[in-house]
């Protein structure tokens, strides 16, 4: 019970860490850096300690110094407690998401079997889709609550737009349950150990319509309608300062470690090398480390793996983000409806069919 | 369905947009009525930066009203140095020396440069794309940095002088222009890419802002603005002033006046600009900048300092300002936006009697609310950029 | 120097209402009374030999002491024929009333309005008379000559 309890919350602080405390901050780095490099410019490299600029490392911490002593504002006319909670709406979803994924495989460690996952819930997938669905309310109560036009135009925006673009990516995903037969995302992940059953290969239109709704749902651009800083100013939050804006900042980011976690983990062989199985990583390493020593080198490397899988989609994303312009209102929806949904529909019902007659 | 909307209490948003607002660069106040996200009606409310230029000018001499034409499109303030000028030098009925109209013909052209990299450095962020913002800017940059070096400085340049200029070319311009130009062709080329060609970027111009010729001309419009409905007006090419007419350059034309039309026509321009500073460096004369009239435009420090004669004109001058004969005229040039007028009234003072600026975007800002009505809230965005207001011209 | 095409036209269709022509530096310029103001600018917009499609400009100018004190100045373009022409109405000070043109061009209601809000002088049957430039609350009219350079204006505080 405790050795659970122990594990559980090892898992917890490991996933807590490696999200709000190093991918968070250096997003925000990486983010400013990579828009440099791709614009010809130098980037963030000002803020330094003792002279010592860390290339830009630094503006995050700064960031932070400055946002945590930022005046608390709240619009005379706002409602207050909805206005403070929306926030955090926002940012617990994004957090909790990734209780579900899978960031390596299964080992036995000291006795004890060890799965590389907070919760190995079997709705798996279905969890991710109810938080998602519960983020669009701290949206929508931010832009509601502050009491001001361009915040109001923000949630209804973000209300359309997130809620028409669950209904896509919930049926682009459908396909991919069918092909591996399960909501676990555990499942999902060893059933990849092939990389010819790579998800990719599988569900190549899900994975681009999967992508475009996770981008769409995560308000970036092309698709950031609901804040479109140069028509709304900045949408839902524009009420929002010191750290209830960048409450709504990190959630934006962790969501986007979310989607490329998933996408990984669905399309992308999960925290598998191609063509290496998890016991060819033990049978190499229990050469010279012993079966423990093994067991710990190959959850080392599957992390690794995962993660690595994990920043490169982060890239792709903020790529996608620095090139694109925006989307009108009308157009993202109008792409939704007419184009994405019927898209995945075809898709899934061509998935079916074949998975029914092989 | 038509009874449940009849039963459904809905009223009208009002929203202002401005006057500090991210679309509203300069300073400007849209008053949109919406309904959803539709504008059914929009109230433009300019005048935020007005500082009586017209006032000042009345009040002051006639040199001293050159650096405030800086002031009024400050992205291209070397065309209002010019086209004031030339005014001056109409209603003086003077002609200025052949390498001060080539000079002068460079300096408009990298102006324009200037104005129409900016505009779609702006078009491009505030639709979103950010990069293709930075690459202009950067271009633009380096434009400014030959401007600097012809003038010395790069937003307020105050270059043009009444009957002459301030300074001929400095040395190695001719290198400078060169590099700058390769520099600014090659992004042009990554903008072209980003842009020109995107489908997002087209779905969101294409059809926007769209106005007919006919009635582009019934509101006054000119420039860019007016070719891209295909109309082929441009002041350079109907009434040729300065050595324009010895330029061999395109004028580019649209044929739908959507905010998409606008835009290549800003992109053809910056090359068409680019290939008449070429063609004027290659075939400047040499000679003198300024005419030799110490009643109009300073002698040399030097002659100053030694030689009485000119001691006098250079004190009646700075003291009293050039006296031309009373009279009225009006000349118009190609600024940034479109034609770029200046009446003048003198009673043969040293001072303007009126000194009236027709600014280009005023008519092109007062087209907005017909522009918009009827579409989405997101359409000002790119119909307001092309329209290219600069609130210091249109608020004077 | 040939006699404008222009000109001699307003003087054969308009003869009682141009007070004066001149062609100072080339500029064509036609003084007129205001009181035909609307006719002659739509008959200027619409004989197939002129057809000056575009206002350019509309401004006003003060002689202040003079008699009529105002004068509204168009700036007409021809795109046909590549012309320019200046119209001059007289306006007094005792009656600061012109018939506005904006049925003539669309361009000329803000240029109108700028006039008003600069000179005071109205424009009849302008859908929209109010200032432009300046706040409404601002008193007097700043470019007539006889407005002080350094007024003060009194605060106003916010309107709604």
């Amino acid at each position: 019970m405790l050795a659970d309890l122990i594990e559980s919350l090892a898992k917890i602080v490991f996933i807590f860490t490696v999200n709000v405390g190093v991918f968070a901050p250096i997003l925000g780095w990486v983010e400013r850096k990579q828009s440099a490099v791709m614009q010809d410019r130098i980037g963030a490299n000002r803020a330094d300690i003792l002279g010592f600029t860390a290339i830009g490392l630094f503006h995050s911490l700064a960031d932070a110094v400055k946002l945590l002593t930022k005046e608390d504002f709240v619009p005379a006319n706002a409602n207050k407690f909805f206005h403070t909670l929306a926030p955090f709406i926002a940012l617990v979803p994004a957090i909790s998401a990734f209780a579900i994924i899978p960031f390596g495989g299964r080992y036995e460690l000291f006795g004890r079997e060890i799965n590389l996952v907070i919760a190995d819930l079997d709705v798996g997938i279905l969890y991710v889709f109810a938080l998602a669905g519960l983020a669009t309310y701290g949206t929508v109560l931010a832009g509601w609550s502050s009491r001001s036009n361009w915040s109001l135009l923000g949630g209804l925006r973000a209300s359309a737009q997130m809620l028409s673009y669950e209904v896509a990516m919930g049926l682009s995903i459908i396909g991919i349950i069918i092909v591996y037969g399960s909501l676990r995302l555990t499942d999902i992940g060893a059933a990849q150990e092939n990389f010819f059953r790579w998800g990719i290969f599988l569900q190549p239109v899900g994975f681009i319509i999967y992508m475009t709704c996770a981008i769409a749902e995560n308000k970036r651009i092309p698709f950031d309608i609901p804040e479109a800083e140069s028509e709304l100013v900045a949408g839902y939050f524009t009420e929002y300062s010191g750290m209830k804006f960048v409450m709504f900042w990190m959630a934006e980011f962790l969501e986007m470690v979310t989607i490329s976690a998933i996408v990984t983990t669905l399309f992308f062989g999960a925290w598998h090398i191609p063509f290496v199985t998890d016991a060819m990583l033990l049978s190499w390493f229990s050469g010279f480390a012993g079966p423990n020593g093994a067991a710990a080198l190959a959850m080392a490397v599957n992390i690794a793996v995962f993660f690595a899988k994990v920043s490169f989609f982060i890239w792709l994303q903020m790529t996608i983000r620095w090139t694109l312009p925006r989307f009108r209102y009308d157009q993202v929806m109008r792409m939704c409806w007419k184009m994405l949904l019927p898209l995945s529909l075809i898709n899934l019902s061509i998935t079916g069919l074949v998975v029914l007659l092989l | 369905m038509s009874e449940i909307s009849k039963d459904l209490h809905t009223e009208h948003m009002v929203i202002n947009m401005g006057p500090s607002h991210p679309v509203t660069h300069g300073t400007v106040k849209f008053l949109a009525t919406l309904e959803g996200e539709t504008i059914i009606d929009l109230d433009v409310e300019i005048g935020y930066l007005h500082r009586g230029f017209e006032k000042m000018c009345e009040n002051s001499t006639w040199q001293q009203v050159i650096p405030y034409t800086d002031r009024l499109n400050y992205v291209s303030p070397l065309i209002n140095n010019t086209g004031y000028a030339l005014a001056v030098e109409k209603l003086l009925g003077i002609d200025v020396p052949e390498r001060c109209k080539y000079l002068r013909v460079i300096a408009c052209e990298l102006s324009r440069l200037s104005d129409h990299l900016t505009n779609v450095a702006a078009a491009g962020l505030e639709l979103g794309a950010f990069t293709a913002f930075l690459y202009f800017v950067e271009a633009r940059e380096l434009v400014w940095d030959l401007i600097e070096a012809l003038c010395g400085a790069r937003v307020t340049v105050n270059y043009i002088r009444i009957g002459g200029l301030k300074n001929d070319l400095p040395e190695r311009f001719e290198e400078k222009v060169k590099y700058t130009f390769k520099e600014v062709r090659r992004l042009w080329k990554d903008v072209d890419k980003l842009l020109t060609k995107n489908r997002i970027f087209i779905d969101r111009v294409r059809g926007v802002g769209a106005i007919s010729a006919e009635e582009a001309i019934a509101y006054g419009f000119t420039g860019p603005c007016l070719r891209a409905c295909g109309v082929p007006y441009d002041v350079r090419k109907a009434q040729p002033y300065l050595v324009y007419d010895r330029m061999d350059f395109e004028v580019p034309i649209g044929e739908t006046g959507d905010n998409y039309d606008k835009y290549l026509v800003r992109m053809e321009e910056i090359q068409q600009s680019m290939r008449i500073v070429e063609q004027a460096l290659a075939q400047m004369p040499d000679g003198p900048i300024n005419v030799r009239m110490p009643q109009v435009r300073m002698e040399p420090k030097e002659k100053i300092y030694s030689r009485i004669d000119s001691l006098i004109y250079h004190f009646k001058t700075v003291i009293e300002g050039i006296k031309p004969p009373p009279g009225e005229v009006y000349l118009a040039v190609e600024g940034g936006n479109g034609e770029l007028g200046f009446y003048l009234v003198s009673d043969g003072s040293g001072k303007p009697y009126k000194c009236r600026v027709r600014p280009p975007c005023f008519a092109l800002t007062a087209a907005m609310p017909r522009l918009v009505k009827g579409r989405l809230l997101a359409d000002i965005v790119p119909t307001f950029d092309m329209i290219n207001m600069i609130g210091g011209e249109c608020d004077r | 120097m040939k006699e404008s095409v222009t000109l001699k036209k307003l003087m054969e269709k308009f003869p009682d209402d141009i007070v004066g022509t001149h062609s100072y530096r080339g500029d064509d310029t036609a003084v007129v009374k205001k009181d035909k103001i609307r006719d002659i600018c739509l008959f200027l917009r619409d004989d197939p030999d002129l057809l000056y499609n575009f206002m350019m400009d509309l401004t006003a100018v003060d002689y202040l002491g003079r008699d009529p004190r105002f004068e509204v100045v168009y700036h007409l373009y021809s795109l046909p024929h590549n012309r320019r022409v200046r119209l001059k109405a007289l306006v007094p000070e005792s009656d600061p009333t012109i018939d506005s043109v904006v049925s003539v061009w669309v361009a000329a209601d803000w240029f109108e309005r700028e006039a008003y809000d600069m000179y005071g002088v109205k424009f009849i049957g302008h859908p929209n008379l109010r200032r432009i430039l300046l706040y409404e609350g601002f008193e007097g009219h700043p470019l007539r000559k006889d407005y002080p350079l350094k007024k003060r204006q009194p605060l106003i505080g916010p309107v709604n």
